[in-house]
Protein backbone atom coordinates (compact mmCIF):
# COMPACT_ATOMS: atom_id res chain seq x y z
CA UNK A 1 0.00 0.00 0.00
CA UNK A 2 0.86 3.65 -0.49
CA UNK A 3 2.51 5.57 2.44
CA UNK A 4 0.93 8.36 3.67
CA UNK A 5 3.66 10.81 2.58
CA UNK A 6 3.45 9.62 -1.34
CA UNK A 7 -0.12 10.71 -1.46
CA UNK A 8 0.44 13.69 -1.58
CA UNK A 9 1.06 14.24 -5.79
CA UNK A 10 -1.26 16.55 -7.07
CA UNK A 11 -4.00 13.71 -8.61
CA UNK A 12 -5.38 14.00 -12.00
CA UNK A 13 -2.66 15.41 -13.20
CA UNK A 14 -0.54 12.85 -14.20
CA UNK A 15 -3.11 10.04 -13.84
CA UNK A 16 -5.44 9.54 -17.24
CA UNK A 17 -8.64 8.36 -16.49
CA UNK A 18 -8.96 5.43 -18.79
CA UNK A 19 -10.82 6.47 -22.22
CA UNK A 20 -14.76 5.50 -22.71
CA UNK A 21 -14.28 3.11 -25.25
CA UNK A 22 -12.09 1.45 -23.86
CA UNK A 23 -14.28 1.01 -20.75
CA UNK A 24 -17.45 0.23 -23.14
CA UNK A 25 -15.45 -2.76 -24.65
CA UNK A 26 -14.62 -3.85 -20.91
CA UNK A 27 -17.82 -3.70 -20.19
CA UNK A 28 -19.53 -5.77 -22.84
CA UNK A 29 -16.82 -8.20 -22.06
CA UNK A 30 -17.75 -8.43 -18.19
CA UNK A 31 -21.71 -8.08 -19.10
CA UNK A 32 -21.68 -10.72 -22.15
CA UNK A 33 -19.39 -12.95 -19.63
CA UNK A 34 -21.63 -12.70 -16.83
CA UNK A 35 -25.50 -12.81 -19.18
CA UNK A 36 -24.18 -16.84 -20.19
CA UNK A 37 -23.85 -17.38 -16.66
CA UNK A 38 -27.69 -16.57 -16.17
CA UNK A 39 -29.01 -20.23 -17.25
CA UNK A 40 -32.65 -19.29 -16.96
CA UNK A 41 -32.37 -16.15 -19.57
CA UNK A 42 -30.10 -18.01 -21.73
CA UNK A 43 -33.00 -20.46 -22.25
CA UNK A 44 -35.40 -17.72 -22.48
CA UNK A 45 -33.88 -15.82 -24.91
CA UNK A 46 -32.32 -18.24 -27.46
CA UNK A 47 -35.00 -21.14 -27.59
CA UNK A 48 -38.36 -18.40 -27.70
CA UNK A 49 -37.77 -17.76 -31.37
CA UNK A 50 -36.91 -21.21 -32.29
CA UNK A 51 -39.63 -22.86 -30.18
CA UNK A 52 -41.95 -19.99 -31.72
CA UNK A 53 -41.07 -20.76 -35.50
CA UNK A 54 -41.40 -24.06 -34.80
CA UNK A 55 -44.69 -24.18 -33.41
CA UNK A 56 -46.62 -21.29 -35.76
CA UNK A 57 -45.16 -23.31 -38.89
CA UNK A 58 -45.95 -26.73 -37.73
CA UNK A 59 -49.38 -25.30 -36.74
CA UNK A 60 -50.12 -23.34 -39.97
CA UNK A 61 -48.07 -25.86 -42.16
CA UNK A 62 -49.95 -28.64 -41.81
CA UNK A 63 -51.10 -30.10 -45.02
CA UNK A 64 -48.54 -28.07 -47.01
CA UNK A 65 -50.96 -25.02 -46.34
CA UNK A 66 -48.96 -21.78 -48.34
CA UNK A 67 -48.91 -18.17 -47.55
CA UNK A 68 -49.90 -15.60 -49.92
CA UNK A 69 -50.94 -15.73 -53.68
CA UNK A 70 -50.15 -18.96 -55.58
CA UNK A 71 -47.37 -20.86 -55.75
CA UNK A 72 -47.68 -19.45 -52.13
CA UNK A 73 -44.57 -19.38 -49.47
CA UNK A 74 -43.86 -21.96 -46.88
CA UNK A 75 -45.02 -21.04 -43.88
CA UNK A 76 -42.11 -21.37 -42.01
CA UNK A 77 -39.88 -19.41 -44.67
CA UNK A 78 -43.10 -16.51 -44.17
CA UNK A 79 -42.69 -16.76 -40.22
CA UNK A 80 -38.84 -16.79 -39.79
CA UNK A 81 -38.16 -13.17 -40.22
CA UNK A 82 -41.04 -12.31 -37.91
CA UNK A 83 -38.84 -14.20 -35.45
CA UNK A 84 -35.70 -12.87 -36.03
CA UNK A 85 -37.39 -9.18 -35.42
CA UNK A 86 -39.07 -10.72 -32.50
CA UNK A 87 -35.51 -12.39 -31.38
CA UNK A 88 -34.03 -8.93 -31.46
CA UNK A 89 -36.72 -6.93 -29.85
CA UNK A 90 -36.15 -9.90 -26.70
CA UNK A 91 -32.84 -9.37 -26.70
CA UNK A 92 -33.13 -5.84 -27.12
CA UNK A 93 -35.73 -4.20 -25.58
CA UNK A 94 -37.06 -6.18 -23.06
CA UNK A 95 -33.77 -7.56 -21.81
CA UNK A 96 -32.30 -4.33 -21.59
CA UNK A 97 -35.43 -2.88 -19.36
CA UNK A 98 -35.56 -5.51 -17.20
CA UNK A 99 -31.76 -5.56 -16.19
CA UNK A 100 -31.49 -2.15 -15.92
CA UNK A 101 -34.69 -2.01 -13.62
CA UNK A 102 -32.97 -5.33 -11.89
CA UNK A 103 -29.78 -3.57 -11.60
CA UNK A 104 -30.89 -0.31 -10.24
CA UNK A 105 -33.69 -2.10 -8.04
CA UNK A 106 -30.18 -4.07 -6.21
CA UNK A 107 -28.04 -1.32 -6.23
CA UNK A 108 -25.73 -2.20 -8.93
CA UNK A 109 -25.97 0.96 -10.74
CA UNK A 110 -25.58 3.04 -7.63
CA UNK A 111 -22.40 1.01 -7.14
CA UNK A 112 -21.56 2.14 -10.42
CA UNK A 113 -22.40 5.68 -9.82
CA UNK A 114 -19.83 5.55 -7.27
CA UNK A 115 -16.75 4.75 -9.57
CA UNK A 116 -15.31 6.98 -12.47
CA UNK A 117 -16.94 4.97 -14.66
CA UNK A 118 -19.07 7.25 -17.03
CA UNK A 119 -22.60 6.73 -17.79
CA UNK A 120 -21.71 6.93 -21.56
CA UNK A 121 -19.49 3.83 -20.95
CA UNK A 122 -22.18 1.69 -19.24
CA UNK A 123 -24.47 2.25 -22.48
CA UNK A 124 -21.58 1.26 -24.81
CA UNK A 125 -21.10 -1.89 -22.24
CA UNK A 126 -25.04 -2.60 -22.76
CA UNK A 127 -25.31 -2.14 -26.46
CA UNK A 128 -22.58 -4.60 -26.77
CA UNK A 129 -23.73 -7.16 -24.70
CA UNK A 130 -27.24 -7.31 -26.98
CA UNK A 131 -25.14 -7.17 -29.92
CA UNK A 132 -23.04 -10.11 -28.85
CA UNK A 133 -26.94 -11.96 -27.69
CA UNK A 134 -28.44 -10.82 -30.86
CA UNK A 135 -26.04 -12.43 -33.10
CA UNK A 136 -25.96 -15.73 -31.53
CA UNK A 137 -29.19 -15.47 -30.98
CA UNK A 138 -29.78 -15.08 -34.49
CA UNK A 139 -27.87 -17.28 -35.75
CA UNK A 140 -29.03 -20.00 -33.93
CA UNK A 141 -32.65 -19.13 -35.04
CA UNK A 142 -31.48 -19.03 -39.38
CA UNK A 143 -29.38 -22.21 -38.72
CA UNK A 144 -32.50 -24.02 -37.20
CA UNK A 145 -34.44 -22.42 -40.05
CA UNK A 146 -32.34 -23.44 -43.04
CA UNK A 147 -31.43 -27.00 -41.67
CA UNK A 148 -34.72 -28.22 -39.90
CA UNK A 149 -37.44 -26.20 -41.87
CA UNK A 150 -35.63 -26.07 -45.18
CA UNK A 151 -35.99 -22.49 -45.68
CA UNK A 152 -33.95 -21.06 -48.20
CA UNK A 153 -31.28 -18.63 -47.17
CA UNK A 154 -31.14 -15.40 -49.43
CA UNK A 155 -28.08 -15.64 -52.14
CA UNK A 156 -27.48 -11.86 -52.92
CA UNK A 157 -24.72 -9.84 -51.25
CA UNK A 158 -27.56 -7.01 -51.17
CA UNK A 159 -30.16 -8.89 -49.28
CA UNK A 160 -27.59 -9.90 -46.63
CA UNK A 161 -26.40 -5.84 -46.52
CA UNK A 162 -30.53 -5.26 -45.71
CA UNK A 163 -30.37 -8.05 -43.10
CA UNK A 164 -27.41 -6.60 -41.76
CA UNK A 165 -28.99 -2.86 -42.08
CA UNK A 166 -31.95 -3.56 -40.38
CA UNK A 167 -30.60 -5.93 -37.70
CA UNK A 168 -28.36 -3.07 -36.32
CA UNK A 169 -30.71 -0.45 -36.61
CA UNK A 170 -33.37 -2.78 -34.61
CA UNK A 171 -31.01 -3.49 -32.06
CA UNK A 172 -29.65 -0.46 -31.47
CA UNK A 173 -33.60 1.19 -31.60
CA UNK A 174 -34.89 -2.25 -29.34
CA UNK A 175 -31.74 -1.00 -26.87
CA UNK A 176 -32.45 2.22 -26.74
CA UNK A 177 -35.94 2.13 -26.12
CA UNK A 178 -35.29 -0.55 -23.22
CA UNK A 179 -32.68 1.80 -21.69
CA UNK A 180 -35.54 4.61 -21.59
CA UNK A 181 -38.35 1.74 -20.89
CA UNK A 182 -36.35 0.46 -17.81
CA UNK A 183 -37.46 3.91 -15.48
CA UNK A 184 -41.36 2.80 -16.02
CA UNK A 185 -41.49 -0.14 -13.69
CA UNK A 186 -41.72 0.74 -9.90
CA UNK A 187 -39.32 -1.84 -8.85
CA UNK A 188 -37.33 -4.62 -10.26
CA UNK A 189 -39.61 -7.73 -9.49
CA UNK A 190 -42.84 -5.72 -11.31
CA UNK A 191 -40.57 -5.32 -14.32
CA UNK A 192 -41.59 -8.30 -16.06
CA UNK A 193 -44.92 -7.51 -15.23
CA UNK A 194 -44.76 -4.07 -17.18
CA UNK A 195 -43.03 -5.06 -20.27
CA UNK A 196 -43.80 -8.50 -21.19
CA UNK A 197 -47.40 -7.49 -22.14
CA UNK A 198 -46.04 -4.73 -24.28
CA UNK A 199 -43.81 -7.31 -26.28
CA UNK A 200 -46.67 -9.92 -26.68
CA UNK A 201 -49.52 -7.46 -27.88
CA UNK A 202 -46.63 -6.12 -29.89
CA UNK A 203 -45.67 -9.39 -31.46
CA UNK A 204 -49.32 -10.03 -32.12
CA UNK A 205 -49.99 -7.44 -34.08
CA UNK A 206 -46.84 -6.32 -35.62
CA UNK A 207 -47.27 -9.91 -38.22
CA UNK A 208 -44.91 -11.96 -36.15
CA UNK A 209 -47.51 -14.73 -35.29
CA UNK A 210 -50.35 -14.15 -37.69
CA UNK A 211 -49.94 -12.90 -41.27
CA UNK A 212 -49.43 -9.14 -41.04
CA UNK A 213 -52.20 -9.01 -44.49
CA UNK A 214 -54.71 -11.02 -42.28
CA UNK A 215 -54.97 -8.81 -39.74
CA UNK A 216 -57.60 -5.73 -39.42
CA UNK A 217 -57.09 -2.87 -41.03
CA UNK A 218 -57.31 -0.46 -38.08
CA UNK A 219 -54.64 -3.39 -36.28
CA UNK A 220 -51.90 -2.84 -38.90
CA UNK A 221 -52.29 0.61 -38.50
CA UNK A 222 -51.45 0.69 -34.82
CA UNK A 223 -48.92 -1.53 -35.66
CA UNK A 224 -47.43 0.55 -37.99
CA UNK A 225 -46.80 2.89 -35.08
CA UNK A 226 -43.91 1.13 -33.55
CA UNK A 227 -40.71 -0.76 -34.42
CA UNK A 228 -41.51 -4.40 -34.55
CA UNK A 229 -43.56 -4.24 -37.48
CA UNK A 230 -41.15 -2.61 -39.77
CA UNK A 231 -38.26 -4.99 -38.24
CA UNK A 232 -40.85 -7.77 -39.28
CA UNK A 233 -41.33 -6.21 -42.37
CA UNK A 234 -37.57 -5.26 -43.31
CA UNK A 235 -36.63 -9.13 -42.72
CA UNK A 236 -39.70 -10.31 -44.75
CA UNK A 237 -37.45 -8.18 -47.53
CA UNK A 238 -34.64 -10.10 -47.31
CA UNK A 239 -35.66 -13.90 -46.70
CA UNK A 240 -39.00 -14.25 -48.63
CA UNK A 241 -38.86 -14.06 -53.00
CA UNK A 242 -38.84 -10.89 -54.48
CA UNK A 243 -42.20 -11.75 -55.81
CA UNK A 244 -43.76 -11.51 -52.18
CA UNK A 245 -43.23 -7.91 -52.14
CA UNK A 246 -47.25 -7.19 -54.08
CA UNK A 247 -48.12 -9.47 -50.94
CA UNK A 248 -46.94 -6.47 -48.70
CA UNK A 249 -50.34 -3.76 -48.10
CA UNK A 250 -48.56 -1.22 -49.48
CA UNK A 251 -47.24 -3.77 -52.10
CA UNK A 252 -43.89 -2.63 -51.49
CA UNK A 253 -40.93 -3.54 -48.78
CA UNK A 254 -41.01 0.29 -48.08
CA UNK A 255 -37.10 0.42 -47.28
CA UNK A 256 -37.57 4.43 -46.47
CA UNK A 257 -40.19 3.92 -44.21
CA UNK A 258 -38.33 1.11 -42.63
CA UNK A 259 -35.19 3.00 -42.01
CA UNK A 260 -37.25 6.16 -41.07
CA UNK A 261 -39.43 5.01 -38.57
CA UNK A 262 -36.27 2.89 -36.67
CA UNK A 263 -34.75 6.16 -36.98
CA UNK A 264 -37.28 7.86 -35.34
CA UNK A 265 -37.61 5.50 -32.19
CA UNK A 266 -33.85 5.22 -32.13
CA UNK A 267 -33.77 9.08 -31.68
CA UNK A 268 -36.61 9.30 -29.34
CA UNK A 269 -35.60 6.38 -27.23
CA UNK A 270 -31.85 8.33 -26.97
CA UNK A 271 -33.49 11.87 -25.87
CA UNK A 272 -36.28 9.86 -23.53
CA UNK A 273 -33.31 7.86 -21.84
CA UNK A 274 -30.97 9.96 -21.28
CA UNK A 275 -33.91 12.49 -19.75
CA UNK A 276 -35.09 10.24 -17.30
CA UNK A 277 -32.26 7.49 -17.07
CA UNK A 278 -31.50 7.11 -12.80
CA UNK A 279 -29.16 5.50 -11.13
CA UNK A 280 -31.06 5.13 -8.08
CA UNK A 281 -34.02 3.14 -7.24
CA UNK A 282 -37.58 5.59 -6.77
CA UNK A 283 -37.82 4.89 -3.29
CA UNK A 284 -34.50 6.03 -2.57
CA UNK A 285 -34.77 9.95 -3.02
CA UNK B 1 -6.18 23.01 9.58
CA UNK B 2 -4.78 24.25 6.00
CA UNK B 3 -6.86 23.80 3.57
CA UNK B 4 -4.50 20.83 2.44
CA UNK B 5 -5.08 19.08 5.29
CA UNK B 6 -8.82 19.06 5.33
CA UNK B 7 -10.68 16.19 3.42
CA UNK B 8 -14.06 17.51 4.14
CA UNK B 9 -15.34 20.48 5.55
CA UNK B 10 -19.21 20.83 5.67
CA UNK B 11 -20.60 24.17 6.65
CA UNK B 12 -24.67 24.60 8.00
CA UNK B 13 -25.65 21.51 5.58
CA UNK B 14 -29.42 21.26 4.97
CA UNK B 15 -31.43 18.37 3.50
CA UNK B 16 -35.44 18.01 3.52
CA UNK B 17 -37.70 15.25 2.46
CA UNK B 18 -40.62 16.91 2.48
CA UNK B 19 -41.44 18.34 5.65
CA UNK B 20 -39.42 16.54 7.66
CA UNK B 21 -35.80 17.79 7.98
CA UNK B 22 -33.11 14.88 7.17
CA UNK B 23 -29.85 17.04 7.63
CA UNK B 24 -30.27 20.38 9.78
CA UNK B 25 -27.70 22.92 9.87
CA UNK B 26 -25.05 20.06 10.23
CA UNK B 27 -21.38 21.13 10.40
CA UNK B 28 -18.38 18.73 9.79
CA UNK B 29 -14.45 19.00 9.20
CA UNK B 30 -12.79 15.85 8.70
CA UNK B 31 -8.35 15.94 8.57
CA UNK B 32 -6.72 14.06 5.52
CA UNK B 33 -5.66 10.55 7.47
CA UNK B 34 -8.13 10.56 10.10
CA UNK B 35 -10.39 7.72 11.05
CA UNK B 36 -13.58 9.72 11.39
CA UNK B 37 -17.36 8.23 12.73
CA UNK B 38 -20.41 10.02 12.50
CA UNK B 39 -22.27 8.14 14.77
CA UNK B 40 -26.22 8.31 15.70
CA UNK B 41 -29.26 6.08 15.53
CA UNK B 42 -31.39 5.06 12.54
CA UNK B 43 -33.30 8.33 10.98
CA UNK B 44 -30.67 10.88 12.49
CA UNK B 45 -29.38 11.73 9.31
CA UNK B 46 -26.05 10.11 8.30
CA UNK B 47 -26.35 8.11 4.95
CA UNK B 48 -27.97 11.05 3.70
CA UNK B 49 -25.04 13.50 5.17
CA UNK B 50 -22.66 10.70 3.66
CA UNK B 51 -24.63 10.14 -0.13
CA UNK B 52 -24.60 14.05 -0.22
CA UNK B 53 -20.47 14.19 0.41
CA UNK B 54 -20.33 11.13 -2.22
CA UNK B 55 -22.26 13.41 -5.17
CA UNK B 56 -24.84 10.74 -4.78
CA UNK B 57 -27.61 13.61 -3.61
CA UNK B 58 -28.45 16.88 -3.80
CA UNK B 59 -28.42 19.45 -0.71
CA UNK B 60 -30.80 21.98 0.01
CA UNK B 61 -28.26 24.68 1.62
CA UNK B 62 -24.86 24.73 3.07
CA UNK B 63 -21.20 24.59 2.02
CA UNK B 64 -19.50 21.32 1.29
CA UNK B 65 -16.04 20.69 0.11
CA UNK B 66 -14.78 16.69 -0.62
CA UNK B 67 -11.05 16.69 -1.50
CA UNK B 68 -11.32 20.28 -2.13
CA UNK B 69 -14.38 19.91 -4.65
CA UNK B 70 -18.26 20.37 -4.62
CA UNK B 71 -19.39 16.90 -5.10
CA UNK B 72 -22.72 18.18 -6.65
CA UNK B 73 -21.12 19.47 -9.50
CA UNK B 74 -17.50 17.36 -9.50
CA UNK B 75 -17.00 14.95 -12.13
CA UNK B 76 -14.81 11.54 -12.96
CA UNK B 77 -11.29 13.09 -12.04
CA UNK B 78 -12.76 13.55 -8.56
CA UNK B 79 -14.57 10.06 -8.25
CA UNK B 80 -11.16 8.27 -8.99
CA UNK B 81 -9.86 9.92 -5.86
CA UNK B 82 -12.99 8.43 -3.51
CA UNK B 83 -13.93 5.28 -2.36
CA UNK B 84 -17.59 4.48 -1.56
CA UNK B 85 -19.17 1.51 0.21
CA UNK B 86 -22.64 1.54 0.36
CA UNK B 87 -25.35 0.30 2.47
CA UNK B 88 -27.47 -2.46 1.67
CA UNK B 89 -26.34 -3.23 -1.65
CA UNK B 90 -27.80 -6.48 -3.58
CA UNK B 91 -25.95 -6.88 -6.70
CA UNK B 92 -23.11 -9.08 -7.58
CA UNK B 93 -24.00 -12.52 -8.18
CA UNK B 94 -22.68 -14.15 -10.93
CA UNK B 95 -19.50 -12.69 -10.54
CA UNK B 96 -16.50 -14.03 -8.99
CA UNK B 97 -14.71 -11.99 -6.82
CA UNK B 98 -11.01 -12.01 -8.80
CA UNK B 99 -13.14 -10.77 -11.59
CA UNK B 100 -15.22 -7.85 -9.99
CA UNK B 101 -12.59 -6.67 -8.99
CA UNK B 102 -10.48 -6.80 -11.46
CA UNK B 103 -13.07 -5.49 -13.68
CA UNK B 104 -13.68 -2.62 -11.08
CA UNK B 105 -9.95 -1.65 -10.77
CA UNK B 106 -10.24 -1.25 -15.01
CA UNK B 107 -12.54 1.60 -13.90
CA UNK B 108 -9.43 4.13 -12.75
CA UNK B 109 -6.39 5.72 -13.34
CA UNK B 110 -4.08 4.42 -10.77
CA UNK B 111 -5.33 1.27 -9.36
CA UNK B 112 -4.12 -1.05 -6.66
CA UNK B 113 -2.94 -4.05 -7.27
CA UNK B 114 -6.38 -6.44 -7.60
CA UNK B 115 -5.12 -8.90 -5.82
CA UNK B 116 -3.73 -6.70 -3.09
CA UNK B 117 -7.39 -5.61 -2.80
CA UNK B 118 -8.31 -9.12 -2.37
CA UNK B 119 -5.58 -10.18 0.50
CA UNK B 120 -6.76 -6.85 2.08
CA UNK B 121 -9.94 -7.88 2.53
CA UNK B 122 -8.92 -11.20 3.52
CA UNK B 123 -10.56 -13.18 0.96
CA UNK B 124 -7.85 -14.77 -1.11
CA UNK B 125 -9.52 -18.13 -0.62
CA UNK B 126 -12.08 -16.84 -2.33
CA UNK B 127 -11.18 -15.26 -4.96
CA UNK B 128 -12.55 -17.74 -7.05
CA UNK B 129 -15.80 -18.48 -5.75
CA UNK B 130 -18.93 -16.27 -7.65
CA UNK B 131 -20.33 -13.71 -5.01
CA UNK B 132 -23.91 -15.73 -5.21
CA UNK B 133 -22.04 -18.14 -2.40
CA UNK B 134 -20.84 -16.15 -0.12
CA UNK B 135 -21.98 -15.39 3.02
CA UNK B 136 -23.11 -11.60 4.07
CA UNK B 137 -20.10 -10.99 5.77
CA UNK B 138 -17.86 -12.22 3.02
CA UNK B 139 -20.46 -10.03 0.56
CA UNK B 140 -19.49 -6.74 2.82
CA UNK B 141 -15.59 -7.44 2.30
CA UNK B 142 -16.26 -7.33 -1.46
CA UNK B 143 -17.58 -4.09 -1.14
CA UNK B 144 -15.07 -3.11 0.23
CA UNK B 145 -12.36 -4.58 -2.03
CA UNK B 146 -14.22 -2.32 -4.81
CA UNK B 147 -13.80 0.28 -2.52
CA UNK B 148 -10.14 0.62 -2.52
CA UNK B 149 -9.48 -1.06 -5.53
CA UNK B 150 -9.28 2.14 -6.91
CA UNK B 151 -6.47 3.64 -4.28
CA UNK B 152 -8.72 6.25 -3.06
CA UNK B 153 -7.27 9.28 -0.40
CA UNK B 154 -10.86 9.04 1.02
CA UNK B 155 -12.88 6.26 2.03
CA UNK B 156 -16.93 6.39 2.84
CA UNK B 157 -17.79 3.48 4.43
CA UNK B 158 -21.80 3.14 5.34
CA UNK B 159 -23.07 1.67 8.12
CA UNK B 160 -20.15 -1.61 6.99
CA UNK B 161 -20.40 -4.06 9.88
CA UNK B 162 -24.28 -3.89 10.08
CA UNK B 163 -24.95 -8.05 10.19
CA UNK B 164 -21.38 -8.89 10.90
CA UNK B 165 -20.94 -11.40 13.65
CA UNK B 166 -18.39 -10.49 16.51
CA UNK B 167 -15.44 -12.02 15.07
CA UNK B 168 -16.20 -10.77 11.59
CA UNK B 169 -16.35 -7.46 12.75
CA UNK B 170 -13.14 -7.19 14.71
CA UNK B 171 -11.46 -8.83 11.43
CA UNK B 172 -12.86 -5.81 9.69
CA UNK B 173 -12.03 -3.09 12.30
CA UNK B 174 -8.34 -4.45 11.66
CA UNK B 175 -8.58 -4.39 7.96
CA UNK B 176 -9.83 -0.36 8.33
CA UNK B 177 -6.95 0.47 10.56
CA UNK B 178 -4.59 -1.12 8.47
CA UNK B 179 -6.13 1.09 5.43
CA UNK B 180 -5.48 4.52 7.84
CA UNK B 181 -1.59 3.15 8.18
CA UNK B 182 -1.46 3.46 4.65
CA UNK B 183 -2.46 7.02 4.15
CA UNK B 184 -6.34 6.75 3.39
CA UNK B 185 -9.07 8.62 4.97
CA UNK B 186 -11.85 7.10 6.47
CA UNK B 187 -15.14 8.73 6.89
CA UNK B 188 -17.34 5.91 8.54
CA UNK B 189 -21.44 6.00 9.61
CA UNK B 190 -22.53 3.59 12.59
CA UNK B 191 -24.79 3.30 15.08
CA UNK B 192 -22.00 0.96 17.30
CA UNK B 193 -20.59 2.52 19.99
CA UNK B 194 -17.87 0.31 20.01
CA UNK B 195 -17.00 0.17 16.14
CA UNK B 196 -16.80 4.07 16.78
CA UNK B 197 -14.26 3.75 20.20
CA UNK B 198 -12.30 1.02 18.70
CA UNK B 199 -11.73 2.42 15.29
CA UNK B 200 -12.09 6.47 15.25
CA UNK B 201 -10.02 9.17 15.68
CA UNK B 202 -12.90 11.47 16.18
CA UNK B 203 -16.36 10.77 16.66
CA UNK B 204 -19.28 13.57 15.51
CA UNK B 205 -22.71 12.19 17.00
CA UNK B 206 -25.58 13.18 14.96
CA UNK B 207 -29.17 13.78 16.05
CA UNK B 208 -31.67 14.86 14.29
CA UNK B 209 -29.88 16.18 11.13
CA UNK B 210 -27.47 18.11 13.23
CA UNK B 211 -23.80 17.16 15.33
CA UNK B 212 -24.61 17.15 19.34
CA UNK B 213 -21.40 16.30 20.04
CA UNK B 214 -17.73 15.64 18.52
CA UNK B 215 -14.53 14.79 19.66
CA UNK B 216 -12.10 11.56 20.69
CA UNK B 217 -13.99 8.83 21.72
CA UNK B 218 -12.77 9.20 25.54
CA UNK B 219 -13.93 13.00 25.55
CA UNK B 220 -17.16 12.37 23.85
CA UNK B 221 -19.64 14.64 25.97
CA UNK B 222 -17.17 16.62 27.51
CA UNK B 223 -16.24 17.17 31.58
CA UNK B 224 -19.81 16.82 32.71
CA UNK B 225 -20.75 13.97 30.85
CA UNK B 226 -18.19 12.39 32.27
CA UNK B 227 -19.00 13.18 35.71
CA UNK B 228 -19.11 9.94 38.53
CA UNK B 229 -22.06 8.98 39.89
CA UNK B 230 -22.26 8.52 43.92
CA UNK B 231 -25.87 6.22 44.51
CA UNK B 232 -26.56 5.63 47.71
CA UNK B 233 -29.80 4.77 49.80
CA UNK B 234 -31.21 7.07 52.81
CA UNK B 235 -34.63 6.66 54.35
CA UNK B 236 -35.94 4.12 51.86
CA UNK B 237 -35.56 5.96 48.88
CA UNK B 238 -31.87 6.13 46.06
CA UNK B 239 -30.15 9.50 46.38
CA UNK B 240 -27.81 10.35 43.28
CA UNK B 241 -25.29 12.90 42.96
CA UNK B 242 -23.16 14.00 40.03
CA UNK B 243 -20.00 14.88 40.69
CA UNK B 244 -16.19 15.72 39.90
CA UNK B 245 -14.76 14.57 43.40
CA UNK B 246 -16.67 10.81 44.46
CA UNK B 247 -13.93 10.32 46.96
CA UNK B 248 -14.82 13.71 48.85
CA UNK B 249 -18.77 12.89 48.52
CA UNK B 250 -18.13 9.40 49.60
CA UNK B 251 -16.10 11.06 52.83
CA UNK B 252 -18.61 13.44 53.52
CA UNK B 253 -21.23 10.50 53.40
CA UNK B 254 -19.17 8.59 55.67
CA UNK B 255 -19.02 11.26 58.09
CA UNK B 256 -22.73 11.30 58.80
CA UNK B 257 -22.87 8.23 61.05
CA UNK B 258 -19.46 7.61 61.28
CA UNK B 259 -18.43 3.72 61.14
CA UNK B 260 -21.47 2.68 59.58
CA UNK B 261 -21.77 1.78 56.06
CA UNK B 262 -23.49 3.48 54.14
CA UNK B 263 -26.49 1.56 52.90
CA UNK B 264 -26.68 0.96 48.96
CA UNK B 265 -23.26 2.75 48.15
CA UNK B 266 -22.23 2.63 44.75
CA UNK B 267 -19.91 5.11 42.66
CA UNK B 268 -20.56 5.18 38.85
CA UNK B 269 -18.28 6.12 35.98
CA UNK B 270 -20.95 6.80 32.87
CA UNK B 271 -19.92 4.25 29.76
CA UNK B 272 -19.51 5.70 26.63
CA UNK B 273 -22.86 4.55 25.87
CA UNK B 274 -24.09 5.83 28.48
CA UNK B 275 -22.70 9.55 27.34
CA UNK B 276 -24.04 8.93 24.51
CA UNK B 277 -27.82 7.82 25.05
CA UNK B 278 -27.62 10.53 26.99
CA UNK B 279 -26.50 12.96 23.82
CA UNK B 280 -28.92 11.42 21.43
CA UNK B 281 -31.53 11.77 24.34
CA UNK B 282 -32.51 7.92 24.41
CA UNK B 283 -32.19 8.35 28.25
CA UNK B 284 -35.32 10.43 28.59
CA UNK B 285 -32.97 13.65 29.92
CA UNK B 286 -32.63 14.98 26.54
CA UNK B 287 -29.62 15.96 25.94
CA UNK B 288 -26.11 16.18 28.09
CA UNK B 289 -26.01 19.28 29.05
CA UNK B 290 -28.69 19.06 31.72
CA UNK B 291 -25.96 17.58 34.03
CA UNK B 292 -25.76 19.46 37.38
CA UNK B 293 -24.69 18.50 41.11
CA UNK B 294 -21.24 19.96 41.32
CA UNK B 295 -18.69 18.78 43.28
CA UNK B 296 -19.21 18.49 47.06
CA UNK B 297 -22.50 18.99 47.39
CA UNK B 298 -23.60 15.96 49.75
CA UNK B 299 -26.87 15.38 50.74
CA UNK B 300 -28.00 17.71 47.66
CA UNK B 301 -31.74 16.42 46.47
CA UNK B 302 -31.53 14.80 43.50
CA UNK B 303 -34.40 13.16 41.82
CA UNK B 304 -34.75 9.47 41.73
CA UNK B 305 -33.22 8.11 38.29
Amino acid sequence: MTAAAQRTAPPGGSRRLPGVLRLGAARAAFEVRLFFRERDAIVFIFAYPVIMLAIFSTVFGQDGGRVGPSPGIPYAQYFLPGMVATGVMLSSFQSVALMIAAERDEGALKRLRGTPLPASAYFLGKVGQVLAVSIVQTALLLALAATAFDVPMPRSASSWAVFAWVFVLGTATGTVCGVAFSSVPRSGRSASAVVTPIVLVLQFISGVFFVFNDLPTWMQQVASVFPLKWMAQGMRSVFLPAGAQSFEVSGSWQHGATAAVLGAWLVLGLVVGVRTFRWRRRDDG
Amino acid sequence: MTLTDVAVDVRGLRKRYGDKHAVNGLDLEVGRGEIFAILGPNGAGKTTTVEILEGFRDRDAGQVSVLGEDPATAGRAWRSRIGVVMQDARDLSEATVEELVRHFAGYYPAPRDPDEAIDAVGLRDKARTRCRRLSGGQRRRVDVALGIVGDPELLFLDEPTTGFDPQARRAFWELVTGLRHGGTTVLLTTHYLDEAEQLADRVAVVRDGQVVALGAPADLGGRAARQAVVRWTEDGSTREVRTDHPTRTVAELALRAPGAEIPGLQVLRPSLEDVYLSLIGADGTGGADGSDGSGGAAVAEEPVR
